[in-house]
């Protein structure tokens, strides 16, 4: 049970590391052959780079554009975000006192998150535009996450788990001899679902996160009267200007 | 005209409340096909190659070589939403392939299908669909139902910018032979005669002469219109629409004037006779370059020393983002001046250090507001600062006019509604289409005529100010009503 568990868990997280390299190496290898900022951008390169973190932890242009989609997209992420990170303490040998600190917070962010999930996938049936533009995926995706995150605050609240014996399971996998995982079915769908997730994520829409990072109109400074940037396929063009 | 009259507009100005979905209203609307001939003025095929289907996808290949928007821009998108009420077709039309999601969904099903995991697994469950006749039709439909004016990529959380796809679904369908024809002919004309009205040298330098007659008359002042004068200083490249159509021919008379009362040599070149670049609009970076390349061909061939755009949206994105790459770099030009400038930059300097004065008196009795062109505002810039976009324009009307007023705040700046009539749909044969995408700055237009008294609306823009023109009427305005921002300078100016 724990090899069979532990097998599947680094292979999902090959997968991810793996499947997000190739995609990068796709985007990467192709060129932006013309300054596509959305304007007004920042002149410089660290004023552009603010504008990709401005977007990353504040999600600003959805602000702009849907403030209920925004809070609820904001408790989803931030929520995740804290979850995650109280997480750390089930792969950390001695938890530093800051994770210990965040422990309680990391439990109200898996309510918070939850919350935002459900916003977001009643809006996929209730706002007909919305609705117009969901499919299947998109569906099964917050599901999943729904999944994840209901069978997580049950082991959390109701039906708790051997805690140390996760971390015993989950530190016992670097020394490539996996052991201890404890056998309540709650706890091992938690396991099994998020080892999905992470296998999904480079196939799936969950690329979004990183397309944030590598997107022109955002990532672009203003420049383009001062710098060219022909790319190596147009430089075959006849006439100047190559 | 009278195929189409718009409900009228709303009494209450609720610019937020998203219409209510009607599938399939617009699916009617196509441009005319392009003929034989201007495919292949273009080097495109004549006519529908045999094994299209294939080629489509091939095609698609290729772009995603090239360009890493378009491959980050299919992979990043969450159907959230949060564009889909932002595009002023589906606002006009409620047509829910107008949402820019659904439109992007267009090109994005193909890539799908033939270029993801998932799509070719999962096929529909993930929205991925095999190009046949029904979804060619409906890239040819929808894809001409977008003026690629960029607001759904101020809005998105990822920057994805539906201009980007619609390009690379236009320039897919010219490559299996299926061109618009509005825009075809047009840059075949750019190629063989120089600008998009056809119109060769001995008319163009006539119609300059008569210009040069009309404001003498009015003026007193003798105000020149130089063509293809060697060793000018500055070299004028505007929309050819400048020299007949109203009210742009207005603004060029404005440009004049200022160059006339600053000093300034200057001269229009007849090989560059046009500023517009609709190569722009099917996504074509060769036609763009090509067309570029007239440019930087009059700059040497004349010898000046700046490079100056007159009041076009998208031949500023094109001039102000793209020209230093395509037909850069401009190392023969004076560096003191950034190349190349926009016409209002050169205004706004010189009104700032008084080399031309302008008297508002002139333009008694006209409340203005101004309409943001959709290109100058999420596309390019103007001055040294981020914004100046929006700020130079304003200063110079006010400059120019006793009272501005700006319109709704959701529909100005980087906020701005597309006038309804770019990208290469400024044909008649979208004539309903036009009309219903005006709607939301007509709305807007309406607040500020009724309760502070709007008297004229300022463009930047040659294809806002036709659009705007043959548009205002069908919603109870006068076609006057829209003017050229340099028509207000050129009245203004105080001359001699």
């Amino acid at each position: 049970m724990s090899a069979i568990a532990a097998i599947l868990l680094v292979l999902a997280t090959a997968m991810l590391a793996a499947g997000l390299a190739y995609r990068v190496a796709l985007w990467l290898a192709a060129p932006v052959p013309l300054s596509i900022p959305t304007m007004p951008a920042p002149l410089t390169r660290g004023g552009a780079a603010m504008r990709v973190g401005r977007e990353m932890l504040l999600f600003h242009s959805l602000f702009r554009a849907d403030k209920p989609l925004w809070v609820a997209s904001m408790a989803f992420h931030l929520g995740l975000a804290l979850v995650l990170l109280r997480h750390l303490r089930y792969v950390v040998a001695v938890p530093p006192a800051w994770l210990v600190a965040i422990q309680p917070v990391g439990r109200l962010a898996g309510w918070m998150m939850m919350a935002g999930l459900l916003f977001l996938l009643a809006r996929r049936f209730l706002v007909p535009r919305v609705r117009m533009v969901t499919r299947t995926g998109d569906v099964a995706v917050l599901v999943l996450l729904l999944a994840i995150g209901t069978s997580g605050l049950v082991t959390t609240y109701l039906l708790h788990t051997d805690i140390l014996a996760v971390k015993a399971f989950l530190t016992s996998i670097w020394r490539a001899a996996p052991e201890g995982l404890p056998p309540d079915p709650t706890f091992l769908l938690h396991l099994l679902l998020a080892i999905l997730l992470l296998a999904i994520v480079p196939f799936s829409k969950l690329l979004h996160a990183p397309g944030l990072v590598f997107s022109p109109t955002r990532n672009q400074p203003d420049g383009s009267r001062r710098y060219r940037r022909p790319a190596r396929w147009a430089r075959t063009l006849a006439g100047g200007g190559q | 005209m009278s195929a189409f009259e718009p409900p009228p507009l709303a009494d209450e100005v609720e610019l937020a409340a998203p219409p209510a979905l009607v599938p399939g209203a617009m699916a009617h609307s196509r441009p005319y096909v392009a003929a034989p001939a201007h495919n292949q003025a273009l080097g495109f095929p004549a006519e529908r190659v045999p094994d299209w289907e294939r080629r489509a996808v091939e095609k698609l290949g290729e772009l995603l070589e090239r360009s890493r928007a378009l491959r980050v821009f299919l992979d990043s998108c969450v159907k959230c939403g949060a564009c889909a009420d932002k595009c002023h077709f589906f606002i006009g039309t409620g047509d829910p392939n107008n949402m820019p999601v659904a439109r992007q969904d267009l090109l994005r099903s193909l890539y799908r299908r033939h270029f993801t995991v998932a799509g070719r697994l999962l096929g529909r469950h993930v929205g991925a669909r095999d190009m046949d006749e029904a979804l060619l039709q409906e890239w040819y439909t929808y894809f001409h139902q977008c003026t690629q004016c960029r607001r759904c990529s101020v809005f998105c959380p990822f920057g994805i910018d539906t201009a980007e796809i619609s390009m690379a679904a236009r320039e897919i369908m010219d490559a299996i032979g299926l061109g618009q024809k509005y825009s075809n002919e047009i840059i075949g004309k750019v190629h063989k005669i120089g600008n998009n009205l056809g119109l060769p040298e001995p008319a163009l330098a006539n119609t300059l002469e008569g210009l040069e007659e009309d404001v003498l008359e009015q003026s007193g002042a003798a105000v020149k219109f130089p063509l293809d004068v060697h060793g000018a200083d500055v070299l004028l490249v505007t929309p050819s629409a400048d020299f007949f159509a109203e009210p742009h021919v207005d603004g060029l008379i404005g440009y004049a004037k200022v160059f006339h009362q600053a000093g300034i040599s200057w001269t229009l070149s007849s090989h560059a006779s046009e500023a517009a670049n609709f190569a722009l609009f099917i996504g074509s970076y060769e036609q763009m370059h090509k067309i570029a390349q007239r440019i930087r061909q009059a700059a040497v061939e004349l010898g000046v020393k700046r490079i100056v755009f007159g009041e076009c949206g998208h031949a500023w994105r094109v001039a102000y983002a793209f020209l230093n790459t395509l037909a850069g770099p401009w190392d023969f030009l004076d560096p003191a001046y950034p190349v190349p400038q926009h016409i209002v930059e050169v205004t706004h300097e010189l009104i700032r250090r008084r080399g031309i004065v302008l008297d508002r008196d002139a333009n008694a009795g006209k409340t203005v507001t101004f309409h943001d062109s959709c290109n100058v505002a999420r596309a390019s810039r103007m001055g040294d600062a981020p914004g100046g976009q929006f700020v130079l324009p304003r200063e110079v009307i006010k400059a120019a006019v006793p009272s501005f007023v700006d319109m709704h705040r959701d529909t100005t700046h980087d906020r701005t509604f597309c006038c309804g009539g770019g990208g290469g749909l400024l044909t008649d044969d979208l004539l309903e289409l036009r009309i219903k995408g005006a709607r939301p700055r007509m709305q807007a237009l309406k607040e500020v005529v009724e309760q502070q008294g709007v008297t004229h609306m300022a463009a930047i823009c040659a294809i806002c100010k036709t659009q705007f023109a043959k548009v205002l009427p069908a919603y109870g305005f006068p076609m006057e009503m829209v003017v050229s921002l340099h028509q207000l300078v050129g009245q203004a100016i105080r001359l001699g």
